[in-house]
Order: structure tokens, then sequence, then C-alpha cells
């Protein structure tokens, strides 16, 4: 006799009822949709719904569905056609401060996602989108934060009056001259008491006639730089691709000095690319108004506390080293048209420090000139720097004002959307891009699913001829096995993609592996004379450990596969190691309980169909 | 149905030497085409950018790498891709001085010259050649950690013989599967290593069998000679090493034939793995096994060694 405890039957049975029920969710498919979500993260106001529906009445597009999920509304909708004639009369209608972004909503059933029932995710290519892999310029970064010490340095000596023949960058530290051995002692004192000039270590050096100080940034400050500069591109591109509306992306530190970039759905990459890698910020500096800006040019005799800057034009402007507030400072910026001359313009927003030093420079200052200088850092420490506007200070004014000089309205609104989202503490530079159009991903899936089914449906018909009852028993696993995988894939949020689709057809072929062993030790055990009953129960156990062993090795080769991989490599890693324990399960215990509810209980077997 | 009527009694060991003479032909001729033809690098490995769109009608390539060529883009390749519509342009890694979204703007600009109707993006890949190397390393790493990984498992389930057999047998498909993908020059992407990585697996599970029934046969089969051991496990085996290959053959040319351009080199690979992986574990792994001088008293051993440990208290 062949029997199950009831326990296990009923452990089976639960398995594959909870298994079916969280690879439902597949089924239904995807809605295109909107979602609309606030600029800011400011929750939506009541009259917004109102509004929506008003834009879509005038331009005539019905929705199918809508609902509000926290702080954002997603309008479902019956075609894409549809659904991007709906975009573009929403963003007309909602203006800046609304993200209005395209989405695939799936229209899973409101009983199964109460219980958390939730399709796979498509990977990128399969529903199109771009990958970028961007790498942290962290040489400028160093190189920037030694600019800032020098500066600090200059700053806390003028301060103190001690006067320095120079202070300037040499490799990877400073080099501090002064003139008397006094002087080499006071600047030591300051470094010693200035709060921001403490994480340096400061040597004597020799340097023939004048008074030298080595100044070295310590290793660990650097660490801490390159930590914070990560960080803080990753938040500046988090607020970037939300102006640009991407439902969901993914944005993700990898490595120490690289970041991953996915925006699904995204069409117009070159936009994207415009805006993820754009390192723009605009600093305010006043116009040396001591000096003229065209002797010095010629002459190249430029005062020292001012430095030559070119216009868009062309033309040189001296401005004062000492800045007045730069793009950090900033916490707002929109674009739109200057109300008198009709130019385009971006209105800025000050924080409190911005607003103050602003306040008491435009104060002292009126009837100067006062410039802005727009900054665009591009990868291997080359620099942009122009000055778009220089006017002249009519009152003071702190918190909020105009900038204009731009060249079109499209400028302006792009460098409020990076003023908005904050610059990037270093410069990145995309070193890998894969992005898949939205044909190919449809294609992918259609051939993706053909090639799953095609092979399953092979693999099925030639079990049930070659081992009978016995193969249509493992016809019914291989069929669970699949569910299951596709259940656990769903509930774990793993991401399918093209390469986890031939992990999951391999698995479909290897899977009735374990079935074919136990098959044929049973057959064995026949032909040996053994019983019916007898030969199902050696058949199986004897076939145990050879299942084991073999799956483990195959694991062991996934595994490696998951640690090393990236991308697509990764994705046939988990579904291939995930596919492995599912099969162990339906071909080793499914297909015995079923194999011991149709012969177990009889006495005598008189033939085994196998 | 069967495929083997009865218990087949082939005498498979005693064609080994056969078998190992068409093993080291085909190992000699992999590594030839390998050392002179090398393979045919995908853009994982080389770095550089390639971009495929689809034309509204098929054009025609000539003037297509003339418009190519205006926008001084000569050194990109031009290939259809699956239909005559389908086109993609390669371009070999460049200097960092240009960065890589304004050239892919460039190039789709340049490939909708003279064209009526709109072209569609498919796919644009870009690897900068930093990443190219670091993949190339990983997918070396990861073969070679996979193996270690497998070495280990053996032995301690077996015995160093075994698994110095199943590695044998691995290296052995993975080198001819290489050879087979440069003699047909097949593009060797990173989803090519990744079906590597499975034509181990693969192979391996096959061994593995191989090697549990002839650990169950050696004290069974107590009077016969290694030799006749290892000969009826291959015989006892061979009809689920067939139907299992058969099996997954059939979805491999499933996945070869519907799946589409992306997945054809990955399948291509694994049938070609499954196919050496067969063989190599009927004939390659058990003459390794028998060569290092394979008996009972190898299993025997490893058997009192785990019931001594077990007494421990």
């Amino acid at each position: 006799m062949n029997q199950y405890p009831a326990w296990k039957n009923l452990l089976i049975v639960t398995i594959l009822v909870v298994g079916t029920f969280y690879a439902l969710p597949n089924l239904f498919g995807e809605d295109p949709a909107l979602q609309i979500t606030s600029a800011r993260g400011f929750t939506l106001p009541l009259d917004l719904e109102a509004n929506i529906n008003d834009a879509l009445m005038v331009e005539n597009i019905k929705y199918k569905g809508r609902e509000q999920q926290g702080n954002r509304l997603l309008y479902r909708f019956n075609s894409p056609e549809e659904q991007l004639l709906a975009a573009d009369a929403l963003k007309d209608a909602l203006g800046e401060q609304y993200v209005v972004a395209l989405n695939l909503a799936h229209s899973t059933p409101g009983w199964l996602r109460v219980m958390g029932g939730k399709p796979m995710t498509l990977g990128l290519d399969l529903q199109g989108g771009v990958h970028f892999l961007m790498q942290v310029d962290m040489d400028t970064a160093k190189g920037q934060m030694l600019d800032r010490v020098v500066n600090d340095i200059r700053t806390a000596l003028r301060s103190e009056r001690i006067r320095y023949v120079s202070v300037r960058r040499e490799g990877t530290g400073i080099l501090v001259l002064l003139r008397s051995a006094q002087d080499r002692e006071g600047t030591l004192n300051i470094m010693r008491k200035d709060q921001s000039l403490l994480a340096l270590d400061v040597n004597e050096v020799e340097t023939g006639e004048h008074f030298g100080l080595s100044v070295k940034v310590r290793e660990q400050q650097l660490v801490e730089l390159q930590q914070t500069a990560l960080k803080q591109n990753i938040t500046t591109l988090r607020n970037r691709v939300n102006e640009l509306g991407v439902a969901e992306p993914v944005i993700q530190q990898q490595g120490k000095d690289r970041v991953v970039v996915q925006l699904p759905g995204v069409q117009d990459t070159v936009q994207a690319k415009k805006i993820i890698g754009a390192t723009a910020t605009l600093e305010y500096r006043a116009v040396d108004e001591a000096h003229d800006a065209f002797t010095a040019a010629q002459t190249g005799r430029i005062p020292p506390e001012s430095r030559l800057y070119n216009r868009r034009t062309g033309e040189p402007v001296l401005l004062k080293k000492r800045l007045i507030v730069s793009g950090d400072q900033l916490i707002g910026a929109s674009s739109g048209f200057d109300q008198q001359t009709g130019q385009p313009q971006v209105s800025v927003t000050l924080n409190g420090i911005g607003a103050k030093r602003m306040l008491d420079f435009t104060r002292n200052n009126v009837g100067n000139r006062m410039a802005v200088v727009y900054i665009e850092q591009k990868s291997g420490g080359r620099k942009i720097e122009e000055v778009i506007s220089v006017a002249v200070v009519r009152e003071p004014f702190g918190k909020r004002f105009q900038t204009t000089g731009l060249d079109s309205m499209n400028e302006a609104s792009e460098l409020a959307l990076l003023l908005r989202a904050g610059a990037l503490a270093a410069p990145m530079e995309i070193i890998e891009e894969r992005t898949v159009g939205p044909s190919l991903g449809a294609d992918n899936v259609a051939q993706g699913f053909k090639s799953v089914m095609i092979g399953f449906v092979l693999v099925l018909l030639f079990m049930a001829i070659y081992y009978r009852v016995f193969g249509l028993i493992a016809d019914l696993a291989l069929f669970f096995n699949l569910v299951l995988l596709i259940s656990l894939l769903s509930m774990l949020g793993a991401t399918l993609t093209m390469p986890g689709i031939a992990g999951i057809v391999l698995t479909v072929g290897m899977a009735v592996d374990a079935n074919v062993l136990i098959f044929e030790r049973i057959r064995e055990e026949l032909r040996n004379g053994n019983t019916p009953q007898a030969s199902i129960r050696a058949g199986y156990d004897k076939a145990f450990s050879t299942i084991a062993d073999a799956n483990i090795t195959t694991l062991i080769a996934a595994f490696v596969l998951l640690l090393f991989g990236t991308g697509p490599v990764k994705g046939f890693a988990v579904t291939l190691s995930l596919g492995i324990v599912t099969s162990m399960f339906t071909a080793i215990m499914g297909t015995r309980a079923v194999v011991n509810l149709v012969y177990g209980g009889k006495k005598r077997v008189g033939r085994l169909a196998i | 149905m069967r495929i083997l009527n009865r218990k087949t009694r082939i005498d498979f060991m005693g064609q080994r030497k056969m078998a190992f003479a068409l093993s080291a032909i085909l190992m000699a001729l992999s590594i030839g085409s390998l050392a002179t033809r090398g393979l045919n690098f995908g853009l994982d490995f080389t770095g550089g950018m390639l971009i495929e769109v689809s034309y509204p009608s098929a054009p025609l390539i000539a003037e297509v790498r003339a418009n190519l060529g205006d926008a001084g883009l000569d050194d990109a390749v031009v290939q259809t891709f699956g239909t005559a519509m389908d086109i993609v342009v390669r371009i070999p890694p460049r200097s960092e001085e240009e960065s890589d979204a304004e050239l892919s703007t460039i190039i789709l600009k340049a490939l909708q010259v003279g064209i009526e109707g709109d072209i569609v993006m498919r796919r644009v890949e870009f690897v900068g050649p930093q990443v190219g190397d670091e993949l190339a390393e990983q997918g070396i790493l990861a073969v070679v950690y996979a193996m270690i990984g497998i070495f280990l498992y053996v032995m301690f389930r077996f015995q160093w013989r075994f698994s110095v057999g199943a590695v044998a047998a691995l290296i052995h498909d993975v080198v001819i599967s290489m050879g087979i993908l440069s003699a047909v020059n097949v593009e060797f992407d990173l989803t090519v290593v990744a079906a590597l990585l499975a034509v181990i697996g693969y192979s391996l599970n096959d061994t593995i069998v191989l090697f549990d029934r002839i650990r169950e046969n050696f004290p069974r089969l107590r009077k016969r000679t290694p030799l006749e051991v290892v000969n009826t496990s291959v015989n006892e085996t061979l009809a689920r090493t067939l139907m299992t290959s058969m099996t997954t053959l059939l979805v491999l040319f499933a996945l070869f034939i519907f799946g589409g351009d992306i997945i054809h080199s990955f399948a291509f690979t694994l049938i070609v793995g499954v196919l050496v992986g067969t063989y190599s574990s009927i004939f390659v792994a058990s003459t390794v096994l028998l060569r290092l001088g394979v008996s009972k008293y190898d299993l025997l051993q490893v058997e009192k060694e785990g019931a001594t440990a077990d007494r421990r208290p």
C-alpha cells in the first residue's frame, strides 16, 4: 500500500491552492494609465479631480477607471492612443505643479489585490524603457572639494590679515606659500582653530625663498566626500526623474561610485539623457565696477579679487571672485515670460541663508550690477561657464527674484527643472545604456510567450505518449510547476525579463527530469520482477538522492550566476533556481500524491500504465 | 512507449579509446578555432553602440551606410536584422570626448534621412569600454567559481576522483561548445555566458545521475571489475539520459525557432551544449573516473568515515 498521511496531502493541496491564487493576477493584463502626483509631494487638492475631468471632457476623452492611492491619482484608459491624448491634455491643464506620468496599471481585481496579489513585473526588455548605468566622476568631485578648501584658506587668511604669496592646488593637495616664519606660524594656528579647516593634514615644507605649508585632505574625509556625493547625486536624480514624469523609476547605487537608473516606458531617451546627465547650475556674482573688462581681457592683467568671464555673446565681463549666492541655496525655480519684455525668464526662490546674503548684497549695491553665471560641468573636469545676464540692481531684494538672459523658453524651463531638482554633487557619465523601444518590447513578450507555450505543449505530449498514465501525472505536475514558478516570481516581486523567460523554458524541459528518473526506476523495478506497489515505492525512494544531488549541483551553478551576473544574466538565474526548487516539489511530492491516489489504495494492482 | 526496449548491454567503456580520440580531436579543433578565429564578441564585451531601427519599408543598405558616412560615422557597421526592414547599426567604441547621448541622436537623425514616414527605434545599447572589460572578467570568474563549487560539492558527496571526472567533463563541454560557437561565428554576448553556465548545470546533472548509479552499483556488484560496474551503470541510466536530453532539446528548439533574434545565440549555445553534455556524461566523466583508478574501496571508505563520525558523542 502506498499512501500519504492526510497532513501531507493537505500540505500539497494548500501549497497548490495558494500558488494558484497568487499566480492569478498575471491573467488580467494591464491598462494604459496616467499617474498624477504633485511635483512637490504635497497632498492633492480636492478640486484637482474636477479640473482633470473638465480637461478630459474638453478633449472628449473617456477614461475607464479612476482611483486614488495616497498622494497619487490614477486614471485608466481603454487604449494607449487615448492615454497619450489625455497626457497632453492634462499636462497643459495642470501645469508645472503636477507630474503627469504614463503608466501601465495592472488590472488585478480588488479581491486579489486585497490579499497582496500582484502580477510579475515586466523587465525593461519586455515593456520598453531605458536602463542607464552612470559613473560618478569622483576625480572632478575631489578637485571641486580642493578648490573649495583653497577658497576657505584664502578667506581665513584674509580675515586674519595674513598676506600670502599664493594658495593653490598642487597634485592631490594644496600648497600655501607665505613670506615669513611668523606668518606660517599664524596660518597654522588659524587652521587648528577654524572648524571648516580642521580635517586637514598640514605639514611645513621648505620651498626655497618662501615658507610653505603642504595641506592634504584626510583619506577619511575623501571617503565621506565620495559617499555624500553619491547620495546627493541619487537624490538629485530622483528629483529629476520625478520631474520627467516616470511612473515607476528605479534609481539605485551600484558599487561605490555607480548609479543604476531604470525608466520603464520612457520613449524620448534623448530628452531623458539630457536631463539626467545635466549638471547645470547658477551662480550670482557682483560685477567688478572698478575695472574695465575689455582692458583686462586685452592686457591679461586681471585684478586679484576678480575673474574674467565671457557673456554668451562673447564679450568679456569682470566679476568678483566672492560669490553672492550659488545654486545649492536655491529652493524653487519656475519658468515663465517677463511681463514687460516678453523674454523667457526663470523665477528663483532662495533659502534663508541665500536670501539673507542676497539682501545684504543688494542693499549695499543699489545701482551696481550683478551677473548670473550659468555653469555646466562636463565629465573629465571640463566646465562651461558663461554669463547669461548682467543687470543693474534697482532695489534691494532677497528671497524671490527673476533671472533673464536665456535663449529660449525651452532653455528656461529646462534650467528651472534642473534648479528645482538640485545640482549634481559630481558630474556623471553614462557608461552603459540599454534602451528598448515599446514595439520591440511587445514583440519580445509575444515571442517569449509563444516559445514557452510551444515548448510546454511539446513536452506534455511527449511525456503522455511515452509514460502513459504516469506521463499524464507528470504533465499535471509540470503544469503546477509552471503555476508555482509564476506565483513565486509574482510574490517575490521579481522582474521578468527575456532571459528570465528563457530560464522558464529551460525549467520546463529539465523539470520532467525528476519524473523521468523516477519512472525509469519504476520500470526497472518492474522488470526485475517486483510487484507494482513495491516498484512505485522503490522507484521514488531510490531516485530521490539522485534527484537531490543532481538538482543541488545545478543550483550551485545557478547561484554563481546570481552572484556574478548583472541584468540579463541575473533574470535567467532567478527563474532557473526558483524553477529547480518548485520542480523538486511538484515532481516528487506532487506526482507521488497523485500516484498514491490512483494506485496506492488498491491492494492488488495488475499492471502499471507506465 | 520505449526508446530502448529492454535492458541495454552496450559496451560503452569498450569504446572509450575511440571516444577519447574523438574528444581529443574535437578539443584540439575547438582550441584551434578559438585561437585562430576567436570568438565573435558582442557589444557586451567589446563596448560600443548598437542601434536597431525598423523602417516603414526595406531600405537600401548602401544608402543607409552613405547617410551615416555623411554624418561622420564612417566606422558604422550596418546589417539587416531578422527582416529586411529591420536594420542594426554598430559603432565601435570611441574616444570619451563624444558622449553617448549625442551619438545616438546623430545616428537616429542620419538613419531618417531621405526616408518617407518615421523610422521606429527598437533598441539602443551602449556599453562603455570599462564596463565591457568588467563584464568579461565577471563572466570568466562566474564559470571558474561554478566549477570550484561543483568540485567541492561532488567531493563532499562522492569522492575526489568523481570531482575530477565531473569537472573534466564540464571543461570538455565548455571548450567544445565555445569552439563550435567560434567556428560558426555566433555572437558571444552575456546571454551566451549564461547559456554556458546552464550547460554546465545541465551536463553536470547528467554526470551526477550516472555517478549516483555507479556509487549504488559498486557494493551491489562486488565481484565485477570497476570497468564492468561503470558499463552497467551507463547502460542502466541510458534511457533516462536520452529521454531528458530529448525533452530539453524539444523546448530549446521551440525557443530557438520562436524566441526571436535576441535569444538566438542563447538557444543555439544551449542546444550545442546539451548535445555535447549528453555525450560527455556517457563517455568523458566515466572514462576519467576509470583512468583515475576508481574502485569499490573508494566509496566504502567514505561510508566508514561517515559511520564513525555518527558515533562520536
